[in-house]
């Protein structure tokens, strides 16, 4: 079959399944959409083109997917570097394919020519320019390998507009083969059974859980092995809903603003397990204090994870998934001969009194607003049943750590990278996937002023995203460092001057709520989230609530500032 | 801080040096030297790069070397027998009266002498750190004008008998 390239993009698509991708369309990439409404891909036309990449990376999160975008050459391929950089800090599988101008003009300074594949060759995976016609399905095939496999992350196919013209003979490759990318999935059974050892034999053992818990599907052998074995859990924000965040068993988040649970807990215990996570500084606090008293052990694909931050006793590159399964396979054998379960208990108590002693909680004592009461109802009005993103900054923290999540791929955000105005795109990208689900996008008044053109996306396409505003009148999250740190000296903080988020909701055509007074707060969002088109809610929160327990960068876990 | 020489097996696809540079630079590592062409293998490009870090640094430079997709083979020869080699020309001011003694070194270290004018002469040298080292040394004296160096190429010896 004799295709011209654009045609031949999309039926690659069509082959892997993508049902949607998000973009923006221009010069370089004008053949493309000549052929998207012959093809069974639907388009969805955002308002910018980070819109689109956030909206491909939420769509990937919550679904597990491969999120897909594409934009044309020069500012289209640039608008999209925050959210490539925000899926690749947060390992989220996505293609994202960029005009390029005829391949005679590259390197000419042409008209909207950027080296988009120099730009981001340090924050993909990997990135191709397409040279040959010849090779454009075998790439597409490898994009998508790419991104999914492994360690996923972004992968970026650089089309230059001639390419795209070009006619070649179609055939979808059956299979990849890269002999130079292999990435180890199997654990060595060695290392399995010494980590059995080394927990039959520890007495305070913890579960240091991370987003690749979620990214590689295992949180049922996360559960299982942290329930069956009774041994504590604590989470990053990325691993937030690979284990039921109601279980006793549960500590929530640990770090910067974890539990004082989790934290003591890391602090005393005497054997971590860490899967799937990457002992990131936000987490860790002071390194070399970090589990001080334990001996670690890291289950991760990714072996530049291992070692990096911290010393690691026990290293297991595989994939997640296949490494707690064979946990649970060497384990399931021993539960006759070993009372995992009273052998734990103690520590299992010392540590839920640590929760008692320090829960998660707020001094509810204004007649304001306070932002956390606001997550509260959230959960408790949804049941836990929502899709939640979240913006960046006190809003996320206030979001990870009042939000029970009990399921995964129900927690879209910006971990790694820290992006502003990710959460809101993302939330479209969810919206899209589960046009029946509950999407909720926890923001404050900073970061949604980031990517707000997407309400025009939201109701044209009518996807239902609310918009939940915890608006403090502040850029919050720094406004506390300059609080605690900086000697209250707000420069640059203060946001009071704001559009009219109602108005603006109205403008777009979506709905706009404003809620003032503490006892309209659940009213308010009972109405909003029952309506069937996208709502803000702009609640007018305490302005100088603060996150707590907070650990002060660099110091260690059990220095927490606590309520 | 220690050298490590490593050999680094690539696809030869467009913009492979630079993901690898890149890779080096991004991450505040140091490269000493590095050298690449092609190999016997169509499409195979052979690296050899001497960097610069702890050991725990040389773990993480090797580990991400092997993250990249295009990436075959890495080796650290450091551990291991290997046979190390750079090319040196060196230009060097060689008046009649210093010129006998500098071709008495051309002569003792096995050089070649590539280039002759009235007051100067270029030498080909290739050897190991060592030999190269102290070729400079003497040499300087005399006042070397121009150097242009290949950077480190190795390869693991066959024989690795006190392993
Ligand atoms: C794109 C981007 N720019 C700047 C920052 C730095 N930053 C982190 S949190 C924050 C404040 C966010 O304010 P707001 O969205 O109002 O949320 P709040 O902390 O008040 O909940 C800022 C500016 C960032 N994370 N991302």
């Amino acid at each position: 079959m004799k295709l011209t390239g654009a045609q031949i993009l999309l039926k690659c698509l069509e082959e892997e399944g993508v049902d949607v991708m998000f973009g923006f369309p221009g010069g370089a990439v004008i053949d493309i959409y000549d052929e998207i409404p012959k093809s069974s891909v639907e388009h969805i036309l955002v308002r910018h083109e980070q819109g689109a990449i956030h909206a491909a990376d939420g769509y990937a999160r919550a679904t597990g997917r491969v999120g897909v975008c594409l934009v044309t050459s020069g500012p289209g391929a640039t608008n999209t570097v925050t959210g490539i950089a925000t899926a690749y800090a947060d390992s989220i599988p996505v293609v994202i394919f960029t005009g390029q101008v005829p391949r005679a003009l590259i390197g000419n300074d042409a008209f909207q020519e950027v080296d988009i594949v120099g730009i981001t060759r340090p924050c993909t995976k990997h990135n191709y320019l397409v040279h040959d016609i010849k090779d454009l399905a075998r790439i597409i095939k490898q994009a998508f390998y790419l991104a999914r496999t492994g360690r996923p992350g972004p992968v970026l196919v650089d089309l230059p507009k001639d390419i795209q013209q070009q006619v070649a003979e179609f055939k979808y490759p059956e299979e990849v083969s890269m002999r130079s990318y292999k990435p180890t999935k199997k654990p060595h059974i060695g290392q399995i059974r010494k980590v059995v050892k080394l927990l039959q034999k520890a007495k305070r053992p913890l579960i240091y859980s991370g987003g690749g818990v979620i990214t590689s599907g295992s949180h049922q052998e996360l559960t299982w092995l942290g329930q069956t074995l009774n041994i504590p859990v604590t989470s990053t924000l990325m691993g937030l809903g690979a284990f039921p965040g109601d279980d006793p068993l549960f500590l929530g988040m640990l770090g910067m603003h974890g539990t004082f649970a989790a934290n003591m807990a890391v602090n005393n215990c005497d054997l971590l397990l860490a899967v799937g996570a990457r002992f990131d500084d936000r987490v860790t606090g002071k390194v070399d204090t970090f589990a001080a008293n334990a001996t670690i052990v890291h289950i991760d694909v990714d072996p530049t994870s291992i070692q990096k931050n911290v010393s690691v006793q026990v290293p297991l590159v595989a994939d997640c998934k296949l490494a707690l399964a064979a946990l649970k396979a060497e384990t399931e054998g021993t539960l006759d001969e070993f009372d995992w379960v009273a052998d734990h208990k103690p520590w299992v108590d010392k540590v839920q009194g640590w929760a008692k002693e320090h829960p998660l909680t707020y001094k509810d004592d204004t007649d304001g607003i306070k932002p956390q009461y606001v997550v509260e109802k959230i959960h408790e009005i949804t049941k836990g049943d929502a899709i939640i993103a979240t913006e960046v900054g006190q809003n996320q923290m206030w979001a990870a750590q009042f939000y029970k999540y009990n399921r995964p791929n129900t927690l879209l955000t910006s971990g790694g990278l820290g992006t502003m105005g990710y959460g809101f795109p993302a939330a479209m990208g969810a919206q899209r996937a589960f046009p029946d689900k509950l999407v909720i996008d926890i923001a404050g008044d900073g970061s949604i002023q980031m990517c707000i053109q997407e309400m025009m996306t939201v109701v044209c396409n009518k996807l239902p995203v609310k918009i939940v505003i915890l608006n403090n009148g502040y850029l919050g999250m720094v406004r506390q460092w300059q609080e605690l740190f900086y000697d209250k000296n707000y420069c640059a903080t203060c946001m009071d001057a704001q559009p009219d988020f109602v108005k603006l909701a109205e403008a777009y055509g979506a709905a706009g709520f404003r809620v003032t007074e503490k006892k309209d707060v659940e009213k308010t969002l009972r109405e909003a989230f029952k309506l069937d088109k996208p709502v803000i809610v702009d609640i007018r929160v305490e302005k100088e609530e603060n996150v707590y327990p907070m650990v002060p960068a660099g110091a260690s876990l059990t220095e927490m500032l606590l309520v | 801080m220690s050298k490590h020489t490593l050999s680094v097996m690539v696809e030869n696809e467009p913009g492979v040096l630079s993901r690898v540079a890149g890779l080096f630079s991004g991450r505040g590592f140091n490269i000493y030297s590095l050298n690449v062409a092609p190999t016997l293998e169509a499409g195979v490009s052979l690296m050899t790069i001497v960097a610069e870090g702890d050991d725990a640094i040389v773990e993480q430079i090797v580990k991400q070397l092997r993250k990249l997709v295009p990436t075959i083979k890495v080796k650290d020869l450091t551990e291991l027998k290997s046979v190390d080699r750079e090319m040196v020309l060196l230009k060097v001011n060689a008046e009649d009266s210093k010129r006998a003694e500098i071709l008495r070194i051309v002569d003792i270290f096995r050089c070649k002498v590539v280039d002759v004018s009235v007051d100067e002469l270029t030498i080909e040298v290739t050897g190991d750190q060592g030999k190269i080292g102290a070729l400079v040394n003497l040499l300087t004296r005399f006042g070397i004008k121009e150097i242009a160096r290949t950077g480190n190429v190795a390869m693991r010896r066959s024989m690795q008998t006190d392993l």
